[in-house]
């Protein structure tokens, strides 16, 4: 991208592994899985009662309790975790409000809501059944309203929705706009709270979703043999980015500087990927050219891997795309720990990314017990690197066969 | 029902919808310039109202209700008709 340079200068993760930035750095570090039985409903009838949910989130620590009902779960984590960003950037209040913007987007929305709100229209009929604030607490783009609103952000807000690579588009789209001059702050990443019977039994009924349920902790497991499908998960992570000259003039810690971006689209199937993950290779390219850097120069991809067949397919496109050098880096799913967050993942992970080129620790595959002989590159296995890497790419990919690959480096 | 049974259950729907404090929650109290309420809010309050007292306020009444006052006594009325 030619344009102005664009600066993480700060974070703001939800995730199973914790609520706020410091827990989920450290779980990562320490290879922990957030993986557990299914509290939120009687699961009992699901051939998968297992899942990633967010443990110890008390919304009225961000939001005013009267306010708590008129959202649905995932925008109120998208308002926590969007305070903790602005914080974690020390950003303060904006001093040119229409050059703030917000994109935060969900793959799927406020199903939790929808569904009660279902249940109690046929109990109670239309007049009494449905909240007047069933629209707001539900709509995908009530995440970046609702945060507009509290940080009185007036630039560009709204939700880009592209399934599992939701959080991804809408950090590469973010990137871009400050790029090319359309803003100078943005908070930008992905939310999603979808541990409900729709959700989770319309995923098993694609067969896409484990079914380890007596050994919740091991059930994500990107690489191996033995994966049988994603874990479902839920949580929100979003970045703050800014121009480059911005947050060097406040004397911002910057964690990392984004130099690339792309989406592509395989224009193949409405769920599997296109054979040798073609559409997954150009993106990767693409993000690399957009970076003006060679494949060599990456030392950590942060794979989509979501321990199902899809990872050897990501596996043979970064061969195809890195040649020898795939030999050379290191790739991990980190959704071995937090498990699949769906339109919140590609935030949270791009967000790991920073955290790691920042720290020098490249956080583990864990539960690779038994490797896929079709997966056979350097996977991080079972504890984090401290290795300092330049440039870390961030892969996601979403039904509807859309890519979205972001590329970060290293300050300094 | 008494108007002080009705009064005193009108305020704890109001102190529970808008979150306001006991000590904020007076008769004389405008729902939307004292206690906060938005359009939305009025309109959560107002089906509150009705599954509490088992009562129908149509929507042209509803812009009649602007304290908690008023509310008490449309209430008082409708319960006796």
């Amino acid at each position: 991208m030619t344009g102005r340079r664009v600066a993480v200068t700060g974070v703001g993760l939800i995730s199973p592994l914790g609520v706020g930035n410091d827990d989920n750095w450290r779980s990562l570090c320490a290879g922990k899985s957030g993986i557990g039985p299914i509290t939120r409903f009687d699961a009992s009838a699901m051939t998968t009662r297992i899942a990633g949910e967010v443990r110890d989130f008390d919304a009225t620590r961000w939001v005013p309790k009267k306010e708590v009902r008129q959202m649905d779960l995932f925008i109120q984590y998208a308002v926590a975790a969007a305070a903790m960003a602005v914080e974690d950037a020390k950003l303060g209040p904006p001093d040119d409000p229409e050059r703030f913007g917000v994109y935060v987007g969900a793959g799927l929305g406020g199903l939790p809501v929808l569904e009660a709100t279902h249940d109690s229209l046929r109990e109670k009929g239309p007049r009494h059944g449905i909240s007047p604030y069933f629209v707001p607490a539900i709509i995908v783009n009530l995440a970046p309203g609702q945060i507009s609103i509290r940080h009185n952000y007036r630039g560009p807000n709204m939700s880009h929705v592209s399934a599992c690579s939701t959080g991804a588009h809408s950090i590469g789209e973010a990137f871009h706009l400050i790029a090319r001059g359309g803003a100078d702050v943005m908070i930008a990443g992905g939310t999603e709270a979808t541990v409900s019977p729709l959700c989770i039994g319309g995923f098993a009924s694609m067969r896409a979703l484990s079914t380890r349920n007596d050994e919740p902790t091991k059930a994500s497991r990107p690489f191996t043999k033995s994966r049988d499908g994603f874990v479902l998960s839920e949580g929100c992570g979003l970045v703050v980015l800014e121009a480059w000259e911005r947050a060097k003039a406040r004397g911002a810690r910057i964690y990392a500087e984004i130099v690339g971006y792309a989406a592509t689209s395989d224009a193949h199937h409405i769920t599997a990927p296109s054979p040798d993950g073609e559409g997954a290779q150009r993106c990767m390219r693409l993000a690399l050219r957009d970076a003006g850097l060679p494949p060599e120069s990456v030392g950590y991809i942060n794979a989509h891997g979501t321990s199902t067949s899809a990872d050897a397919t990501e596996t043979s496109a970064i061969k195809a795309v890195f040649g020898a050098h795939a030999r050379k880096l290191a790739v991990s799913s980190t959704k071995s720990m937090h498990g699949h967050l769906l339109g919140a993942t590609g935030g949270l992970e791009a967000a790991i990314c920073a955290l790691a080129l920042h720290h020098e620790v490249l956080p583990p595959t864990i539960n690779l017990d038994d490797p896929d002989p079709e997966c056979d590159l350097d996977y991080v296995p079972h504890e984090a690197r401290k290795v300092a890497v330049d440039v870390v790419l961030s892969n996601s990919f979403g039904f509807g066969g859309t890519n979205a690959c972001l590329a970060l480096k290293r300050v300094g | 029902m008494t108007t002080s049974d009705i009064e005193k259950q009108v305020i704890e729907i109001v102190r529970e919808q808008l979150d306001v404090k006991p000590e904020d929650c007076t008769l004389d109290k405008i729902f939307t310039d004292d206690l906060g309420a938005d359009s939305l809010a009025i309109v959560e309050l107002v089906l509150a109202f009705e599954e509490h007292f088992e009562i129908k306020i149509p929507d042209e009444e509803v812009e009649n209700i602007k304290t908690v006052g008023d509310a008490v006594n449309y209430i008082r009325a409708r319960r006796k008709a």
